[in-house]
């Protein structure tokens, strides 16, 4: 049986959902951006009038003011984001438990054994993109297609508020003359190294031979020839079997330059916190730490080191990262932004064997404290306990990064290469 | 035009989890009986901006749509 897949793609979603809510200007050109006093100062999403404006997502608010000097900017509402995709997932979940969700505001959905029951492929995804209309008040573009690449593309051929199907019949007429970047996974520097090779359009990367796109890039060459062509297998993921959590990680750009090991810490240990938050919550222990640095000239570096012992205790994190940072940094330029992760994962529940010299006292202790502080800051909110170290650098460490984090799309390849 | 006005609610909680409006309560804590529910569907209020619970409701012989966002009432009122 052919499969029939559907990625649901919301319009513009940050923006749709606001201008939803304010009826006063859905006929302005309009973008939700970061504060700039906490200098997230860039544009995060914009409606459809203020892309005729040429607005680039990701461009600084006074860069966007230059080019439209009538552009409302709103701050970004991330839990009302969060309750419209929820609910956008619950009008799903009303046709198919085969939802794998890309990021916030897109999905990908298996109806192979329901689409028949609503009259066909198509007829269904206009029933999904109108129920949405109707119940949400946002508009989303259905992609309808065989496979999971096929049905992106046609999420992306026509919008917004559309639906495009792409069928093994005209898949050619339709996604082969698209230029080749439109393809998934096809990024700048593949694109690059593609028109080197006078291959422009996805057509050109189909037609190409398999050895030649191996020899230019590798395995991903085999892959892209696969997507170009609609051979892709993979299937839906359903959303709860994804927890193939492989790092989690916490970074923040902060209001003003760090200067100081003092600052730096400071920031790191809430990081750090909000991290070994999410660790505990997924019940796992890490082996790896790792630390992220940019400065002030957007320079990047990243060091990590490989614990001794699996741990999900917040001060051993803690105190990890602050020796990465002190042993890879030399402050010849005051850092713009920080960030954490931990990796190598095992379950909490997996028994490790300590040497004679760890004091496994102080560890229970220590797992002790973070389990009240879990508990406190899950029943109360993040600030009710907080390190008493943080409040002289309050400027700098009044952020939640546990609440505020946002989901971004996982590679799609994760599972792949 | 019509904007969002947040109303209280005088509302029956039934045994199987519904909740039915019965009477609303005016700004000007006027009291307004609910005499019929005639629809009730999730849906977006595109007028007042937002989306919930929509309760069409018989208020007085006119049709007044109530809705139920998250765990706030509100109205599409006249400007």
């Amino acid at each position: 049986m052919e499969r029939i897949i559907f990625h649901i793609d919301c319009n513009k979603f940050y923006a749709s959902v606001e201008c939803l809510h304010r009826p006063e200007i859905r006929n302005l050109p309009v973008a939700v951006g970061g504060s700039e006093k906490s200098r997230h100062g860039i544009i995060l999403t914009k409606n459809e009038i203020a892309s005729k404006y040429d607005l680039k997502v990701g461009e600084p608010l006074w860069s966007a003011r230059k080019k439209c000097p009538n552009l409302v900017i709103i701050p970004p509402n991330f839990p009302l984001y969060m309750r419209f995709s929820k609910e956008v997932r619950r009008i799903l979940t009303d046709y198919t438990d085969i939802i794998e969700p890309f990021g916030i505001d897109e999905s990908w959905i298996d109806v192979s054994a329901v689409a028949h029951l609503y009259g066909g492929a198509e007829k269904l995804a206009y029933i999904i993109k109108e129920r949405i209309k109707a119940e949400l008040g946002i508009t989303v573009s259905v992609g309808v297609s065989f496979n999971k690449v096929f049905a992106k593309l046609g999420s992306d051929y026509k919008k917004p508020d559309a639906v495009t199907v792409i069928t093994k019949e005209n898949f050619k007429k339709i996604v082969w003359p698209l230029p080749a970047n439109d393809l998934l996974y096809i990024g700048p520097a593949t694109y690059r190294t593609l028109q080197k090779h006078y291959r422009y359009t996805i057509g050109d990367v189909a037609n190409s031979d398999l050895k030649s796109l191996q020899k230019w890039l590798g395995k991903v060459g085999i892959m892209l020839h696969s997507y170009a062509n609609g051979y892709d297998l993979t299937p839906v993921y359903k959303g709860e079997l994804l927890p193939n959590i492989k790092s989690i990680s916490n970074s923040t750009t902060t209001p003003r330059d760090l200067k100081s090991f003092e600052e730096v810490k400071a920031v790191l240990f809430v990081l750090t916190e909000s991290v070994c938050r999410r660790l505990r919550e997924q019940c796992f222990k890490c082996s790896v730490v790792k630390i992220y640095l940019r400065d002030k000239d957007l320079a990047t570096a990243s060091t990590q080191k490989k614990l001794k012992y699996p741990t999900d205790i917040t001060r051993e994190i803690f105190q990890t990262a602050c020796s990465l940072f002190a042993q890879n940094y030399n402050f010849n330029k005051p850092l713009r932004s920080v960030g954490i992760a931990v990796t190598d994962f095992s379950s909490c529940d997996c028994p490790v064997q300590y040497d004679f010299l760890i004091d496994t006292k102080k560890k229970m202790q220590l797992e002790k404290i973070d389990k009240t502080v879990d508990i406190l800051k899950k029943r109360y909110g993040n600030f009710t306990i907080q390190s008493a170290s943080l409040l002289k650098t309050a400027d700098i460490t009044n952020f939640n990064p546990h609440d505020d984090h946002i989901i971004h799309p996982v590679g799609v390849l994760k599972n792949k290469i | 035009m019509c904007k969002k006005v947040y109303v209280e609610v005088n509302a029956k909680f039934e045994k199987d989890g519904n909740i039915i409006p019965q009477s609303i309560i005016w700004e000007d804590e006027t009291v307004y009986k609910i005499d019929k529910i005639t629809d009730i569907c999730v849906a977006a209020s595109l007028k007042a901006g937002g989306s919930g619970i929509r309760y069409t409701c018989l208020i007085k012989g006119v049709q007044t749509y109530l809705f139920l966002e998250k765990d706030r009432w509100f109205v599409e009122a006249k400007k």
